[in-house]
């Protein structure tokens, strides 16, 4: 295991670049849940001040 | 099939559509990745000439293949958009850019974090290097235009010119190890005959390079949902899902 996690003497070079793509993969598929949840959640507040006003 | 591409065309039914597929296309993803990363990380071999630095391409290559294959659908969805006023083209090729600048992004870091041990170089302004640095602008430029103009339709036509335009770097991009001498090494994969590269390190290459194409399609389709709500806020099936899902 010690050694797998040494990676031959290249463990900075790989693991950052696994880590790299760990990171930048999660904030895509992260990003549009979010925005999804924000849109639906302005759009309902915004049809109920309407209902509200008129 | 002209009428499931008008009924495609419906935002409604693209976004019902696409609901549909995306947990498919994630779970193909998540075992494709799974099985990419074991065979790559503990079954294969290490090289004997680079040790086990080479394990980084299984995450070079596929995220450089990645990114030209968006820039060309992003490229052809902008053509669509500007000739046929598709909106659904247009949706599709807002949301591509950014997993496409994401991938470009991969590429890069990655070549670089193997380059440094490898070359022992971080960057080299080589044909390649340089291209594939030019295509992260192009997507940035992009983002960046359609971001800069108010309205959401002229917006997409700029960029759409601006994506059409950018095209020509992508077979330079291709060609570049061929055309100019370059420390990049030429292509193992797709080489015309056999593929220059042992079969246990190829079976992993491609199952990662699978992976990153059902993550795009997934993640494009979820970026596109987002972008059709903005769209059609103000339509009624909007307006009915909103009251669902929030009361």
């Amino acid at each position: 295991m010690r050694e797998f996690f040494h990676m031959g003497g290249y463990a900075f070079f790989v693991w950052t670049s696994y880590g790299l793509a760990f990171v930048v993969l999660t904030i895509n598929l992260v990003s549009p849940l979010q925005r999804r949840r924000r849109l639906l959640q302005e759009i309902a507040q915004r049809a109920r001040r309407m209902r509200k006003s008129s | 099939m002209w009428k499931f591409l008008h009924k495609l065309a419906s935002p409604k039914y693209f976004y019902d559509l696409s609901g549909r597929m995306i947990p498919w296309l994630g779970w193909a993803c998540g075992l494709l990745l799974i099985a990419g990363l074991y065979l790559g990380l503990f079954v294969a071999p290490p090289d004997y000439q680079q040790g086990d630095s080479y394990r980084i391409m299984f995450i070079h290559v596929p995220s450089a293949w990645m990114s030209l294959f968006i820039y060309v659908v992003m490229a052809a969805s902008s053509a669509i958009a500007l000739v046929w006023k598709m909106k659904l083209a247009e949706v599709m090729a807002t949301a591509s850019a950014p997993i496409g600048a994401s991938f470009t992004f991969l590429a890069l870091a990655t070549g670089s974090l193997w380059g440094k041990p490898m070359w022992g170089a971080w960057w080299v302004w080589d044909a390649r290097l340089t291209s594939e640095l030019i295509l992260l602008f192009l997507y940035l430029g992009f983002i960046a235009l359609q971001s800069a103009i108010e309205d959401r339709r002229s917006a997409a036509r700029a960029a759409g010119v601006l994506a059409l335009v950018g095209v020509v770097n992508i077979p330079i991009i291709h060609y570049s190890v061929q055309w100019w001498s370059t420390l990049h090494q030429g292509p193992t994969v797709t080489k015309l005959g056999a593929p220059s590269i042992a079969t246990s390190m190829l079976i992993p290459l491609l199952l990662m390079a699978l992976a990153f194409q059902f993550f795009y399609f997934a993640v494009v389709l979820m970026r596109g949902r987002c972008e059709v709500l903005e769209r059609e806020r103000n339509s009624a099936w909007v307006q009915a899902l909103a009251r669902e899902e929030q009361g």
